[in-house]
């Protein structure tokens, strides 16, 4: 575990709302996005990841304008994916306000872009993404274009190429387990935390504090990320932007 | 009235927007009739040190920071890149910086055996060296969020404010009287960063 993981909420975005998705798909809609960082301003999380889930898929370019305004709102670190397609638009987004990008159809498509951008930007500052599926027989596949594209590859060896092509961080996300509150696939994320040297960010199934802490401890995660357990609250999922207290995550001994 | 310089070096609207939450009036302007009023200027910045120095010459805004700083004695907080635009030069580029406070930024050079990266990217505690109102309540629990290659050197020790680690110690803070730099993002860490403006824009402006 490192001296302090990061906890990290993910928000998606679909036509410029905040949405929460099941399996990446059942969009459900939970309101403006500016009003949830504004929460997570105040409860001074370590980082926000933004996603927008339609744009690859849509082919559809980063709304910047939009970007702007909600990193104008954000007093944390912030990442940001979906749409993106070339080193200008990278450009663009690291100077609206964003800390990193995250990149995921595009590294399949074009896997150089990764490297012209971390030649730009450093590594630290790219991320690539991975979603990934199981199949009827137990073997995971990646997924592009917002997990609608089947990829031939499986998530580690995506991740390793990730590296290779000079990502500084992979953020793996589980399309299985994406709002489902299951808990996080650990046994994948402890096998690509393996495979690698740069941080894994791990996505999908987080229901609480005790699964975040068996995701860093057992799955060796660098940083935890989560969607519903950050915008939904209770059994009966009501909509309600919530995030555990430091004392919370000092007491089970996360930090 | 605090005013945030603006020459075109990245977005400044979460600085206003921090001000803002804390109730303090602030604009983003490269107006000089507005900057000539101001009780205190911020100096932002990101990307590398001679784009800086070319488009702050470009915004003829150089002439109105020295004079706000220099003669008017008025406080002037560096942040990122706008703090390293405050001292001498850089190993980052060819140009002269503003030669506000007397120190070089220079590039991380770590042994091998570190294993660590530039750019220095992620949260990070500091230490005070010297006492100023700018750190003012700042505890040794406080982190805060860097994104940076290059570092401040100092001549001498009375001009580093704050210290962190990475790798080994470097200035993480500057000041010289009424001038003042920091390396790390306050507007980007959220209630520890609010200390830090919060005591800056609180300030009464003569020297401090």
């Amino acid at each position: 575990m490192s001296l302090r993981p990061r906890i990290m909420p993910t928000l998606l975005l679909k036509e410029d709302a905040l949405v929460k998705t099941i399996k990446f798909s059942k969009p459900n809609y939970l309101g403006d996005p500016i009003n949830a960082l504004k929460i997570f301003n105040g409860k001074g999380v370590d980082e926000v990841c933004i996603l927008d889930i339609d744009a690859s898929y849509k082919k559809k370019e980063p709304n910047f304008g939009y970007l702007k305004d909600i990193a104008s709102e954000a007093f944390m670190p912030l990442s940001y994916g979906g749409g993106i397609t070339n080193l200008n638009q990278i450009k663009e987004i690291f100077y609206i306000g964003y800390e990193k990008v995250i990149i995921n159809s595009s590294f399949i498509e074009n896997p150089n872009l990764i490297k012209e951008a971390a030649n730009f930007a450093g590594s630290q500052s790219i991320v690539v993404s991975i979603d990934y599926k199981k199949n009827l027989f137990g073997q995971r596949f990646c997924y592009s274009h917002g997990g609608k594209a089947k990829q031939k590859i499986g998530p580690v060896e995506l991740a390793v190429k990730a590296q290779e092509y000079g990502a500084g961080e992979i953020f793996l996300n589980s399309i299985d387990r994406d709002g489902t509150m299951q808990g996080y696939d650990i046994e994948i994320i402890k096998e690509v935390v393996d495979a690698l040297t740069i941080p894994v960010t791990a996505c999908g199934g987080a229901k609480n504090v005790a699964d975040i802490k068996k995701v860093l401890l057992e799955g060796k995660a660098h940083a935890a990320a989560a969607g519903s357990m950050f915008v939904y609250y209770g059994p009966h999922k009501a909509v309600l932007i919530n995030v555990p207290s430091e004392k919370d995550l000092f007491d089970n001994n996360i930090y | 009235m605090i005013v945030i310089l603006d020459y075109g070096m990245g977005n400044v609207g979460s600085i206003l927007n921090m001000l803002k939450k804390l109730g303090h009036k602030s604009v983003i302007s490269s107006d000089p009739n507005i900057i000539k009023e101001a009780g205190k200027l911020i100096l932002p910045g990101v990307g590398s040190f001679d784009t800086g120095v070319e488009k702050l010459t470009k915004s003829g805004l150089i002439p109105l920071i020295l004079n706000h700083a220099k003669v008017e004695k008025k406080p002037l907080l560096g942040i990122c890149l706008g703090m390293q635009l405050l001292g001498e030069k850089s190993e980052e580029g060819k140009l002269a910086g503003l030669s506000l406070i007397p120190f070089e930024s220079k590039k991380f050079n770590f042994e091998d055996k570190h294993n660590l990266k530039t750019p220095h990217m992620g949260w990070n505690l500091v230490r005070k060296v010297n006492e100023s109102y700018l750190v003012n309540s700042i505890d040794s629990d406080f982190r805060f969020y860097f994104v940076h290659s290059f570092h401040a050197v100092c001549k001498s020790n009375e001009n580093i404010l704050l210290e962190s680690i990475y790798g080994y110690k470097f200035a993480s803070a500057v000041f010289l009287e009424n001038i003042l730099g920091v390396q790390f993002h306050p507007e980007k860490s959220h209630k520890f960063g609010m200390k830090i403006l919060d005591n800056f824009a609180r300030r009464d402006n003569f020297v401090s």
